[in-house]
């Protein structure tokens, strides 16, 4: 099969430059209603519950999870099955333990719920090191892998490539502050479900619209191992921890909760986990049709020829069905989806710099609303060049265990304060502290000692700690520390503000 | 309000609901995952032309689904209309 893939087609530049248009008018749009605080970090509190569904899920549906999975379904078959659920069902869990008490109790980020009725400066300082690590791995993926895409699908130098996601992913978060943001995911999130719902329809009809046909079709080429369960998943330890790091992982994502604050109330917040759950859910029932298409229809060996990943599944069954101008559409939407996710990064990180660091640890909480968004610009540009930067750094370096490594982080030291702040009477300062630094140290330095460090990249022959995903221990060990470091001191006012925060949980009393 | 038995059944009738859903969604997705990784035989049972293991992934999505509707009709039922009774009180 020949293909354009690589070279900058007429069709992928013309829908580039519609989608870019498209998100910078919106921006243009937006910056001129993006003047407070609220209304750079929240959004103003405008964001209807469908808006927010759509915008949760262009956070969360990465291109790792568009090509990535198709790829892994197109190469591996069935394995790639079973990571698409294990990235969808955080999502409930979400909704049943954090969602509203999140949406009542904090501000513009996640350490405003953890840090509610404790000491201010260490709770504040310890939540935004838990935050910003999980953030920087997350980035760090996406950026490589959008230096590598970019030069896959349109031939331009991966530099190049970094430089200009950096800067335009800019341009949204410093003048339109989240209101751009959110309308970006929005944009993005509609064009991936038209596209990947149109690659299915398209992969179907090859085969009179029967998912059967498509199996009979993948099995006679590839045999019936392509339908079972391969090598993926074997160690039952291993698995289950990876399976917790995916699941609980997303309550602790700074990206996906700061999203939360955009709604005006908790009852929405509840309905837009519903929407998301809906899209993601359905994004990941119908990739594996279209990674199981690219396997029947254009087969492994030239899907592996393109990108030993297998990334490309998607964009060249795309190309197969739909021709050039389909192929560059995909591409385009793979493109802005990056766009969309690493902008999503960018605010978390510089609402954690701006609102935790310099409102409440330098400023104690004393700074006006102008002075409040002057720093927030700052942090945001502190974060972007960051952004940029770790995507050169990292040129060429395999980063596939990054995300997993993210995941690793918010599940460990995100997730365990924010939970035991929200239920526990008892969590004070020294826990919460306790438990983040456990989660974040265990977490990080268990992957440094496991296989994936150690074998796979660093070449030696065994590995120090035996699992490839470190939160089956790390989390367990964050919330042990939480829970000892509480009950061996004594605060008080952390334990009688516990009936304020009570009231606001659950009656919404005093939420902003 | 703090001391009014009412609150403390919201609070522990919103903590039940969690719990049990939670629990629920571990056993469908744990349950999953260990049985892939324990019994992968069963899961490549043909089933038309596709396998169990097909069948059960798509259902573990499903179940989230499921599981995520069951919350949302409880609450906007149940919860949403019993905080705003409580909330009236304390105007």
């Amino acid at each position: 099969m020949q293909s354009t893939l690589g070279a900058p087609t007429l069709s992928a530049i013309f829908f580039f430059l519609i989608i870019v248009g498209l998100t910078l008018a919106v921006t243009y749009w937006a910056a001129r209603r993006t003047k407070s605080a609220s209304e750079f970090f929240a959004a103003g509190r405008s964001v209807g519950a469908f808006q927010n569904g759509l915008a949760l899920a262009g956070d969360y549906m990465s291109a790792a999870s568009f090509l990535g999975i198709a790829g892994l379904v197109a190469l591996s078959g069935y394995d790639g099955m079973i990571y698409a659920t294990g990235w969808l069902v955080g999502w409930p869990a979400l909704m049943f333990l954090i969602a509203e008490p999140l949406r009542n109790l904090g501000k513009f980020t996640f350490a405003d719920v953890v840090a509610f009725r404790l000491r201010q400066a260490p709770v504040r300082v310890a939540a935004a090191i838990g935050g910003i690590l999980t953030l920087i791995f997350y980035t760090i993926a996406q950026m490589v892998g959008a230096g590598n895409l970019v030069t896959l699908m349109f031939g331009i130098p991966y530099n190049v490539a970094v430089v200009v996601v950096g800067a335009v992913m800019l341009a949204y978060v410093l003048f339109g502050g989240m209101l751009a943001t959110t309308w970006v995911q929005i944009i993005k999130a509609i064009l991936l479900l038209f596209g990947v719902t149109l690659l299915t329809v398209l992969v179907l009809a090859e085969f009179r619209f029967s998912p059967g046909a498509l199996y009979q079709a993948v099995s006679a080429r590839y045999g019936a191992g392509a339908l079972q369960p391969g090598g993926l998943v074997t160690d039952p330890v291993e698995a289950v921890s990876l399976g917790l790091a995916l699941m609980l992982g997303l309550l602790g994502l700074p990206h996906i909760l700061m999203r939360f604050y955009t709604v005006p109330d908790s009852r929405a917040a509840r309905l837009s986990v519903v929407y998301a759950t809906g899209f993601i859910g359905y994004f990941y029932l119908i990739i594996p049709i279209v990674g199981f298409g690219a396997s029947a229809l254009v087969g492994r060996d030239v899907i592996l020829a393109m990108d030993r990943g297998g990334n490309m599944a998607a964009p060249l069954v795309a190309e197969l069905l739909g021709g050039t101008p389909f192929l560059g559409f995909i591409a385009a939407v793979a493109f802005a989806t990056i766009l969309a996710v690493v902008a999503g990064l960018t605010l978390a990180g510089a609402s954690a710099l701006s609102h935790d660091i310099f409102l409440h640890v330098i400023r104690k909480g004393g700074a006006s609303e102008h002075e409040q968004v002057r720093v927030a610009k700052i942090a945001t540009v502190i974060f972007g060049v960051v952004t940029v930067l770790l995507g050169v750094l990292f040129k060429g370096q395999n980063v596939a265990f990054m995300v997993g490594l993210a995941f690793a982080v918010a599940a460990s030291a995100n997730f365990p304060p924010l939970l035991l702040s929200i239920v526990w009477k008892r969590f004070n300062t020294a826990g919460a502290v306790a438990s983040i630094l456990t989660g974040a140290t265990l977490s990080v330095g268990l992957i440094a000692l496991s296989p994936t460090v150690l074998v796979d990249l660093l070449g030696f022959k065994a590995a120090i700690f035996p699992l490839r995903n470190p939160a089956i221990v790390s989390m367990t060990a964050a919330f042990v520390a939480g829970a000892l470091a509480s009950l061996l001191t004594h605060e008080p006012r952390a334990e009688a503000l516990f009936s304020d925060e009570k009231l606001r949980v659950y009656l919404g009393v005093g939420a902003e | 309000m703090l001391d009014s038995p009412e609150f403390h059944e919201l609070i522990s009738r919103r903590w039940r609901m969690s719990l049990v859903l939670t629990a629920a969604l571990f056993v469908v997705y744990y349950g999953f995952i260990l049985l892939v990784a324990t019994n992968k035989p069963l899961l490549s049972t043909p089933l038309g032309s596709a396998t169990l293991g097909i069948v059960v992934g798509i259902a573990v999505i499903l179940l989230s689904w499921a599981l995520t509707a069951v919350y949302v009709v409880w609450a906007n039922r149940h919860y949403d209309p019993a905080v705003k009774q409580l909330r009236d009180r304390l105007r």
